[in-house]
């Protein structure tokens, strides 16, 4: 692991475990499984100091698929898994598979809590916005209205939007992406480079249970108008550079304008700078809609990690001490019996 | 000041003759540092080599209202000069700080014994709030036993007044008043309080000074003062143990100090993931102070974090290790099935209190061990060790590390309250003499070709760690194809898993089962298990003394048990099952062996007294030609509850000892 041996290039091929893709035909999956094999190569890492924690849910037997280490654990607990794995090794690099129910609904609390101690490791959410693998229940992120089987005359309740919930649990790196776009792996790459809980929004299609919910921004037809792809210290411009974000100063919030002949600068769009956070949470709040998709690295801006803290606090307190088994078991106030007392 | 209003009887005296034991109960409101006094005696007391045995039982509350029933906390001492095995049952010396400590503790006084009682505390409005509507002090009703009073409230204000503090101040050095005084009482040095009340306070001498001053007040007025009466100085000899150098420890210091030791016998570095519940939290606190040994402690968001946190860890390469008590257990119960499942090491400490839901928090209780043992969904069998006391607590981890790792399973190791809190003097062990067990990871594939669910003669699969080159594969909760470890839903494979998960559980090698004290057969055997050990020996020896046939057995291994359990069960006419919960030990050996193990049960959240135990066995022998035993009823004199009508086969008095389990 800590060995300096040049790490062999790799191809994508190199990361395709033996086993059988088990997906449904057309499912989102398979493109972002594609995506992770395709980026690994580029990352400079071994397959073998690579691990792969999943939840449970369709995306989360993404690790069988991988032939790197695998943990396919319980629902909602790859967090906690991944937490420990971390700890315990912190060479590894660890990769978190999870989906909207595994993520937010069951294993809500382990996401905030891995977001806010910032373990270092990528977190990839499949967002269907519907529970595939239990055949087609509503999510916590569908939106209201969503008919399903356990809601027949539609939800009533409001969908959790995963990036403002990621942003609000104190994460340091916040991106967006579409499993069928070609920037995938680029916004997977700018995931790895940061140091730190890197946590990825991946739009994916559920083609049985929630087909084109994202098509009204994935849409090739669509994608100009709906899609705007944030790159750092780029003005925020979409539709081809015909329309982009500006601050409305009187309500301190994000406007969509018009941008004439090209002069961005003229109307006033702002630059992309990842590590404004007060731009980044009026970017993960802006509603499809009135306003594009914001995709791409949205925030990065990277802190200590938790695993760091911990190696290095482990460090100072263990200092000059000697791990004496035996200093420790006879520790505090102890006695000496010399003899057998008279027995009464 | 001092008034004795004891008028005890001849006959009371004789009942309570001079005891090679004695059993004090320092009882007062939470916030009167009664724990604290109890924790200092024990130390003087173990420092004046006598065996002993303690119980702390407070309220759950951690500043319940002042001077109410529901706040009192009491600490009692079980300490002699032979071998001391309980905290012992009926106090001979109660020391009450307020009224509300008398009313709560004075019945459980021994006839004739002292009470010690604050009257400065005995105020209309405290006595109003401990529902005394006459003073007990001054009435008569406290005249079956005998009775100091003095102000120690005013003699500790006037003891301390020379170092200025305020008023409340002054009186939380009441404590070590009342300490000064029973340090007398007991022949016990005051040595070892001072300095640790000079380290104590190393930050505010003046705080040291007070309460040295008293604690030597206290002890000044026992040896001047005109304490009225027979009360005269104790001398309780050292008893005989075994030469070596002696501590005292805590449950939860041992089952640390046992994981640590565990982990090195392994040669692994430790992590360990918790979550604050009483009464495991120690466990926490101890550990996240050991970091010079390799230990990783990980205060995690949830019970169920900590529990899949440390078998991440185990994943990567490290000793996971969780703790809690019955409620958090009930959290953690998934992701145990999914170390089952990946046959990963994992140790899940359980410090048992009473339940169901979040039931007594810092009362002692035995039942979760259908949870350890049967707590599961799928068949998902799974060992599990019972400590019997703070110093066993020790060994018992070092097993529990052992069975994880040899045989890559989890293992519960179940403690309970009363074990976490109580002291008890512990031999040092020589670690020379525990030899090790180090882990093999597998790093390389072996000729045949690797196979993450292949078998040693353990029937244990190869630990490979992440980072390991050609090694790579995944696991996970999905049932797994034989060797490979792939996915496998097929019929035959999961019928040989599950199989294969059973006998690797139940080939675990356990010590055989030994016979605590009597003889391997005969006509009774009690048959216990956990922190009952110390009353249910007790009762055996003295049931022997009297010339009775009855054995003592105490099971450390609860699953899989000893091979020789059913034989030695066998051997015996009758076997008796006394346990703090409705049953349960006695469910596992009637449905293990088709024994008719009768149960002698107890869920008040008190430890059993020796006395219960004793009457139980002595009724095995009653009224039959010949002492054959019969019928077993409870005691009900004893008991606080009626027997519950739950499976013991015992519910409907008198229709004989036959059991539906075992019929």
């Amino acid at each position: 692991m800590n060995d300096m041996t040049p790490i062999a290039k790799t191809s994508p091929k190199d990361w395709e475990s033996d086993q059988e893709v088990r997906w449904c035909p057309g499912c989102g999956d398979y493109a972002v499984l594609k995506a992770v094999q395709r980026t690994m190569p580029e990352l400079g890492v071994k397959p073998e100091n690579t691990v792969f924690v999943s939840g449970i849910g369709c995306s989360s037997r993404f690790p069988y698929y991988m032939e790197t280490y695998g943990f396919h654990t319980i629902h909602g607990r790859a967090p906690a898994v991944a937490t420990g794995v971390k700890l315990a090794n912190p060479e590894l690099d660890v990769w978190i598979i999870t989906g909207d129910g595994d993520a937010l609904s069951i294993g809500g609390n382990h996401t905030m809590h891995l977001l806010r101690r910032n373990l270092d490791c990528q977190v990839l959410l499949f967002n269907n916005e519907i529970y595939g693998l239990t055949k087609g229940q509503y999510s916590p992120t569908s939106r209201v209205g969503t008919r399903s089987p356990s809601t027949p005359f539609g939800s009533v309740d409001r969908p959790a939007s995963p990036c403002a919930f990621a942003l609000g649990s104190g994460a340091r790196f916040v991106a967006r992406g579409i499993d069928v776009h070609k920037n995938l792996p680029a916004v997977l790459k700018a995931a790895h480079a940061h140091k730190g809980a890197a946590f990825v929004e991946i739009f994916q299609n559920c083609i049985v249970y929630n087909d084109d919910v994202f098509a009204p921004f994935t849409e090739k037809a669509n994608a100009a108008t709906g899609q705007l792809w944030l790159e750092d210290g780029k003005p925020m411009l979409f539709d081809k550079d015909m329309k982009g974000l500006a601050l409305d100063m009187e309500t301190l919030s994000l406007k969509v304008i018009d941008v004439a002949d090209g002069d961005w600068q003229a109307a006033g769009v702002i630059v992309h700078n990842v590590r404004n956070r007060a731009v980044a949470h009026m970017l993960v709040e802006m509603p499809f809609g009135p306003f594009p998709m914001a995709l791409g690295v949205l925030y990065d801006d990277p802190r200590p990690t938790f695993d760091s803290a911990v190696v290095e606090q482990n460090r100072a307190a263990a200092q000059g001490k000697a791990a004496d088994l035996q200093k420790l078991v006879a520790k505090g106030q102890t006695w000496q019996v010399e003899k057998q007392p008279h027995v009464i | 000041m001092a008034t004795a209003a004891h008028q005890v009887t001849p006959s009371e005296a004789a009942a309570n003759p001079v005891p090679e034991a004695i059993v004090v109960r320092f009882a007062g409101d939470s916030g009167d540092g009664m724990q604290l006094t109890g924790g200092q005696f024990t130390l003087a007391t173990a420092l004046a080599g006598n065996d002993l045995a303690t119980f702390p039982d407070f309220p759950a509350e951690i500043r319940a209202p002042q001077g109410t029933l529901f706040g009192v906390s009491a600490f009692q001492i079980n300490f002699g000069s032979t071998a001391i095995e309980t905290a012992g049952d009926a106090p001979d010396v109660l020391v009450a700080m307020n009224p509300a400590a008398l009313k709560v503790n004075v019945e459980a006084l021994k006839p004739g014994g002292l009470i010690i009682a604050d009257e400065g505390e005995f105020t209309d409005r405290n006595l109003a709030k401990a529902k005394y509507d006459v003073n007990p002090l001054s009435d008569g009703s406290l005249s079956k036993w005998q009775l100091l009073s003095f102000n120690i409230s005013q003699l500790t204000l006037d003891a301390v007044k020379p170092f200025g503090l305020g008023n409340k101040e002054a009186l939380r050095c009441k404590n070590m008043w009342t300490l000064g005084l029973a340090l007398w009482m007991f022949d016990r040095d005051r040595q070892p309080i001072v300095d640790w009340l000079k380290a104590k306070f190393a930050k505010k001498p003046e705080l040291a000074e007070a309460n040295i001053a008293a604690l030597n007040a206290g002890h000044a007025y026992g040896e001047t003062a005109e304490i009225g009466g027979d009360i005269t100085q104790h001398s309780v000899p050292a008893a005989p143990v075994e030469p070596g150098l002696y501590r005292t420890v805590t449950g939860a210091e041992s089952i640390s100090l046992g994981l640590v030791a565990g982990a090195q016998l392994a040669d692994l570095p430790m992590f360990f993931g918790g979550y604050p519940i009483t009464p495991a939290s120690a466990i926490l606190h101890h550990l996240s102070r050991l970091k010079e040994f390799g230990v990783t402690t990980f205060q995690a968001e949830d019970e169920i974090a900590a529990v899949a946190s440390a078998l991440g860890a185990s994943y990567a390469g490290s000793l996971g290790v969780t703790s809690s008590s019955g409620p958090g257990i009930a959290l953690k119960t998934e992701a145990i099935g999914l170390a089952i499942m990946t046959e990963l090491p994992l140790v899940i400490i359980n410090s048992q209190r009473g339940g169901p839901s979040t039931g007594l928090p810092t009362k002692t209780e035995q039942s979760d061990l259908y949870q350890a043992v049967y707590g599961r969904n799928g068949d998902a069998p799974m060992p599990v060790i019972a400590a019997r006391s703070p110093a066993d607590a020790f060994d018992c981890a070092i097993e529990a590390v052992r069975i994880a790792t040899q045989y890559m399973t989890p293992v519960m190791l179940l403690t309970d309250g009363y074990i976490a809190n109580a002291a008890e003097p512990w031999k040092v062990p020589d670690m020379a003499g525990y030899a090790p067990f180090p882990v093999s990871f597998l790093t390389q594939a072996p000729e045949s070709g690797f196979l993450p669910y292949g078998r040693d003669e353990k029937l244990a699969r190869p630990w490979v760690k992440p980072g390991t080159p050609g090694l790579l594969h995944r696991i996970g909760g999905i049932e797994k194809a034989q060797g490979t470890g792939n996915i496998d839903y097929s019929p035959a494979n999961h019928q040989a898993m599950t199989e294969l998960r059973r006998d690797k559980v139940a080939g675990i090698d356990v010590p055989d089962q030994d016979v605590a004290l009597g003889e391997a057969s005969g006509r009774l055997a009690v048959v216990g298990w956990g922190s009952t050990f110390g009353p249910i020996h007790m009762a055996v020896r003295r049931a022997r003394k009297q010339g009775l046939d009855v054995s003592h057995i105490h099971i450390r291994h609860i699953w899989p048990m000893p091979g020789n359990m059913g034989e030695l069960l066998a051997g015996y006419d009758r076997i008796l099952v006394p346990e703090m919960n409705t049953g349960q030990l006695k469910t596992v050996l009637r449905d293990q062996y088709l024994v008719d193990a009768t149960p002698l049960n107890k869920v008040s959240g008190q430890p059993f007294r020796i006395a219960e135990i004793e009457a139980a066995i002595a009724a095995c022998f009653d009224g039959i030609a010949g002492n054959e035993g019969g019928e077993l009823p409870a005691d009900r004199t004893q008991l606080p509850e009626p027997m519950s009508g739950h499976d013991d086969g015992h519910n409907k008095a008198g229709e004989g000892a036959t059991s539906p389990q075992s019929a």
